[in-house]
């Protein structure tokens, strides 16, 4: 049961980042979570509410996206991503392949903030609908691998 | 209020796998082998190492460990009754070791390099003892150059098909108390599939702590992974 340390180790992380929106309330965070990852979603979710009870991320949803293994097959030639965690065998030539290329993430992709348009402070009722889809990429680093 | 979607791409264990390279540079440049070893709680981790400490003791070759616990320092005495320098991490209900604890017990053992201190520059191996635990230690790096996972064959030969994650990520696996196989009406065949399943090609060694079986294979892959 290391979820708990996981759940902590997400909200320090988004903390950090969420600093440079000032006035910003985080309303989700979306996480990438390899079949390999060895997390559990349904005691991640249970220890992300206990770890963020009482923090400005209470009340943020948490979104897991899992990734399934995608073997490289060296006879095939191709990445060929695998239904289970059972067998890591080509789904093509059915051999065994131990390349792994995916499945062992563990990552927070992005979060979603909302903040105060800043084109209308005062008028707050005003909701804008359209997200920014420029977003900056603030950190490559750290991927797992 | 606007949206705004804020991509991190930031790895959750970042932390963890930042210490664990440095680790990893620093067993790098005092020539030392480090092996991790994984397994459920029984498995046989302490039984067998103190077995390989031995045994490498006796060739000539210069051996350390650290062993993980949430309690005790049981199997760091263990250990220790091979003659080789034995260091006990508490993780006190912790399920795993992670690289923040293996450097800060390395440092202060360091420190008392001695009599019974180990210095990492003055090691030919170092065996690193996991919690007894198939889940949390595969998410942790160590360091490790080789990640061993031990199998006993009273566990029942579906372990690698219940716990991918932990088998998958191991580099050698090391099935224990063969001299129990008969008894337990082990399926040798069943296991070494299920293992070749999980992590192809990965190699396997057959053990008995008791009788000693296996142990000759085991060192001399020791000894050829340091070459
Ligand atoms: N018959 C037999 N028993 C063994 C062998 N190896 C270990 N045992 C027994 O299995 C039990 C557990 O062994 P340990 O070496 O303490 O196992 P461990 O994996 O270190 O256990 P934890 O550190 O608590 O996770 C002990 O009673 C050992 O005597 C073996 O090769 N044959
Ligand atoms: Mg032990
Ligand atoms: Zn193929």
């Amino acid at each position: 049961m290391h979820e708990l340390s996981i759940a902590a180790s997400i909200v320090d992380a988004v903390t950090e980042s969420a600093a440079a929106y000032p006035g910003a309330r985080v309303t989700a965070v979306r996480l990438r979570v390899g079949a390999l990852a060895a997390v559990i979603e349904d005691s991640l979710q249970f220890c992300w509410d206990i770890a963020t009870e009482g923090t400005p991320l209470q009340g943020a949803a948490l979104v897991v996206r899992v990734m399934p293994v995608v073997i490289h097959c060296a006879g095939c030639g191709v990445d060929a991503e695998l239904d289970g965690v059972q067998s890591f065998r080509c789904p093509r030539c059915g051999e065994l392949a131990a390349d792994l290329r995916q499945g062992r993430e563990l990552e927070i992709e992005s979060i979603e903030l909302e903040e105060p348009d800043p084109a209308c402070e005062s008028a707050s009722q005003q909701v804008s609908e359209s997200a920014e889809p420029a977003a900056p990429v603030m950190n490559q680093t750290g991927r797992w691998e | 209020m606007i949206t705004r979607i804020v991509e991190l791409r930031r790895g959750i264990l970042k932390k963890n796998d930042e210490l664990a390279a440095a680790l990893r540079r620093r067993y790098i440049a005092a020539g030392v082998l480090v092996l991790n070893l994984v397994s459920s709680p029984g498995a046989g981790k302490t039984t067998f190492l103190e077995w390989t400490l031995r045994k490498l003791r006796q060739a000539g070759a210069r051996a350390a460990a650290l062993v993980g616990d949430l309690e005790t320092d049981k199997d760091a005495r263990c250990l220790a009754a091979s003659g080789a320098p034995a260091r006990q991490i508490n993780t006190h209900g912790i399920c795993h070791l992670d690289a923040e604890m293996v450097g800060k017990h390395l440092d202060a053992w360091s420190e008392t390099a001695g009599a019974n201190g180990a210095t990492l520059a003055a090691l030919d191996y170092l065996f690193i003892e996991n919690v007894g635990n198939l889940v949390c230690p595969s998410s942790y790096d160590l360091g490790e150059r080789i990640r061993v996972a031990l199998l006993s064959v009273t566990e029942g030969e579906d372990k690698p098909l219940k716990y991918p994650a932990l088998f998958n990520s191991a580099d050698t696996a090391v099935i224990t108390k063969i001299d129990l196989a008969a008894p337990c009406a082990f399926d040798r065949e069943l296991t070494l599939r299920n293992l070749n399943e999980i992590r192809p090609g990965i190699r396997v060694f057959e053990t008995s702590a008791k009788t000693g079986a296996g142990m000759e294979e085991w060192l001399a892959y020791l000894q050829a992974e340091r070459t």
